[in-house]
């Protein structure tokens, strides 16, 4: 199953990936990181995901660390 | 099966956060360069010249051999640490300032000589770590802390086409212009980094690209918002595109 | 031009040549420059020389790009150098703060000629304090060694091709216009000084390693601190080592001349007129203008009458004689705004008024 992996710390709170997702599984979460920011999460109940890496691609700060497609 | 399409490049330090401000496209212009130093597995023979300005910062992020340069003087060091070994692959990572303002004569004059190195031109149209000045790539019209009613030509004069420029260099193997306003022009940026690296590793002389980038802090927009001002202002006065290419224009250089 | 380079013999030689072959000797891998008179014909010796032997030459686009070539190649541990003159030199000022906070072994050959500005092409040594009082921003200094004669420009290049890789300072051969033109027979003996290890420090790609980073860049003022103690006390390591003067008749003199660089031949010869007509002085002469010989001036200042500093500028190095002998003597000056350097008889007629 396809998935992202998000390392919240170096969430920066661009919001740039929620764009990219063509599924729409990125969003605004409730928690806030150590530098104040509040982070991304990735939601995907449904296994939805198709593993393009475009969000991982546009984050300007490696916060998505890991992409896997399948 | 489940395949890994993307992680954090090998040629990063381990654990590597960077320090540009939310949404600034320096970081993903990194990370290129890291990819493609993975990809061409040249990390080990690597010595960059740094620059200063906010790309100061990428030799704490590459876990490659690295040499602080003045205020746009990297290639004139580029140029002292591949005369010095030539076995090594050079290359240098600069801010729009650094390049083309106060360092235009040491980089144009490597491209002139066709040093075999690299170059990396970071475009965001301002002098974005001392708080948004104008610069030198700074559009007509546009608002900065020193053109506080807009770049008009009669008082500010015109921005530079910087690719445009080196190309009309004779050492110049290649020069490119690219934009990391979408997916797809990241995936082309990257296309062309290895491009530029490439004429390098080959001996064919200067390889160069230019990359259309955001400064959302200064502009004062947010990230989503300056990729817009990136399509609808930049790219109309700065058009993307490859401005040389001797590996596919016949022109041949000798090898060094 | 050189023919016999390497002979035990004596050939007649220009200045600018002697520094040129010489640094050929002593191994130098990389010259960068750009032409400034009186020192052009060092690049013109190197641009064939450097080619000939496989080596890198590169007619830079300024003396400001020069140096910055300079630094890129000493940060590989290469042994790398350029050359050039008072005005230009100014140019290189900024890189010459970054190489010294850099720690690198940068050579420069620096040809001295008539200032401020533009100013002419005529021998000087008004660029003393620019040499020797750091040049650009910040805490720091060059390794200055002065030479006085053509053999002493070779003598001395290759000691500052050392000292620089010793230290990882930068280092200043600082001649004149005079030096530079003069011809005198020379004899260019082999490079007489260790090859220092740079493995542990220089760039030469990764491999099998994590990256080096040669910077200056230091964002935390603690750091700074840090290095700047470290910074200094290296000098007062080379201070304690390195110091280097030539001193005549010093022991019983009343007064005692003192002078660096080719004025300092005619000062010699003054010194032995004053002996003759009864007047007992000495001679001193720093090679090295930094360290600056001010522990042994500052004895000799308890056993003489007065010092005299002869200098063809407006009175530069007298100040660190007055420094180093704090108070016990009277210090006084002889010079010469530019040009060449005052006759013998001329610095005798000025020490007969002094006295």
């Amino acid at each position: 199953m396809s998935r992202i992996v998000i390392d919240s710390d170096k969430c920066k709170a661009c919001y740039l990936c929620i764009n990219e997702c063509p599924k729409k599984l990125i969003k605004i979460g409730n928690k806030t990181n150590s530098l104040g920011n509040r982070v991304v999460e990735f939601d995907d109940p449904e296994g939805e995901c198709l593993g393009c890496a475009m969000c991982a691609v546009r984050c300007p700060d490696l916060a998505i660390t890991e992409v896997y497609k399948g | 099966m489940t395949v890994q399409v993307f992680k954090i490049p090998d040629s990063f330090k381990k654990d590597v956060k960077f320090s540009f401000c939310p949404g600034c496209d320096h970081g993903v212009a990194v990370r290129l360069v890291a990819e493609v130093l993975d990809e061409l597995k040249i990390r080990e023979k690597t010595i960059l010249a740094a620059s200063i300005g906010c790309s100061v910062t990428l030799y704490d992020f590459l876990n490659v051999d690295s040499i602080e340069a003045p205020h746009g003087r990297a290639l004139a060091e580029a140029t002292g640490v591949k005369r010095a070994r030539p076995d090594k692959f050079v290359f240098t990572y600069q801010g729009d300032g650094d390049f083309a303002s106060i360092g235009l004569a040491e980089s144009l004059h490597a491209a002139l000589r066709g040093e075999n190195v690299s170059a990396i031109c970071i475009n965001n149209t301002t002098y974005g770590m001392t708080g948004g000045q104008l610069g030198p790539t700074t559009l007509l019209g546009q608002v900065t802390t020193t053109s506080p009613t807009g770049r008009n030509l009669e008082y500010y004069g015109y921005p530079i086409k910087i690719a445009e420029h080196v190309a009309l260099c004779d050492g110049t193997a290649y020069s490119a212009r690219v934009s990391l306003d979408s997916v797809a022009n990241i995936r082309k940026a990257k296309q062309a980094i290895k491009k530029a690296f490439e004429v390098q590793l080959q001996g064919l002389g200067f390889g160069f690209v230019e990359i259309l980038s955001t400064c959302p802090t200064n502009w004062k927009m947010t990230p989503s918002k300056a990729h817009e001002r990136v399509r609808d202002e930049m790219m109309k006065t700065f058009v993307p595109g490859v401005y040389k290419d001797v590996t596919s224009d016949g022109l041949t250089r000798r090898m060094r | 031009m050189v023919t016999e380079t390497l002979s035990n013999k004596k050939v007649l030689t220009k200045g600018n040549y002697a520094i040129a072959q010489a640094a050929i000797n002593a191994g130098c891998e990389c010259y960068f420059g750009y032409p400034i008179t009186p020192q052009s014909e060092i690049g013109e010796f190197m641009s064939g020389k450097m080619q000939e032997l496989n080596r890198a030459y590169v007619s830079a686009e300024s003396e400001l790009a020069a140096m910055n070539m300079v630094i890129g190649a000493c940060s590989t541990g290469a042994k790398a150098m350029t050359s050039s003159s008072s005005c230009a030199v100014s140019l290189m000022q900024e890189a010459l703060s970054y190489a010294t906070s850099d720690e690198l072994p940068v050579v420069l050959i620096s040809v001295m000629r008539g200032g401020p500005g533009l100013g002419n092409i005529y021998p000087s040594q008004g660029d003393y304090f620019q040499a020797t009082k750091g040049g650009g921003n910040g805490d720091y200094h060059l390794i200055v060694l002065a030479p006085s004669t053509v053999q002493e420009c070779v003598d001395l290049t290759y000691k500052a091709f050392y000292l620089a890789h010793k230290y990882r300072n930068p280092t200043m051969l600082l001649a004149d216009g005079l030096l530079g033109q003069m011809m005198e027979p020379v004899e260019f003996k082999e490079y007489p000084y260790p090859e220092i290890d740079n493995s542990s420090w220089a760039l030469t790609g990764a491999k099998g390693r994590d990256g080096r980073i040669i910077r200056s860049y230091a964002p935390l003022a603690d750091n700074q601190c840090v290095f700047l103690e470290k910074l200094f006390e290296k000098y007062r390591t080379i201070e304690k080592n390195e110091t280097e003067w030539e001193e005549i008749g010093t022991e019983d003199a009343d007064v005692i001349l003192i002078s660096f660089g080719s004025t300092s031949r005619n000062v010699k010869t003054a010194m032995k007129l004053c002996r003759e007509k009864g007047i007992k002085a000495g001679f001193f002469r720093p090679v090295t203008l930094f360290p600056f010989p001010s522990a042994r001036l500052n004895e000799l200042a308890s056993k003489t009458k007065k010092m005299i500093s002869v200098e063809v500028n407006m009175g530069q190095m007298i100040n660190d004689i007055r420094l180093a002998v704090n108070g016990k003597v009277p210090v006084e000056l002889i010079h010469k705004p530019v040009g060449a350097p005052p006759a013998p008889e001329e610095i005798l007629e000025k020490i007969e008024e002094l006295i």
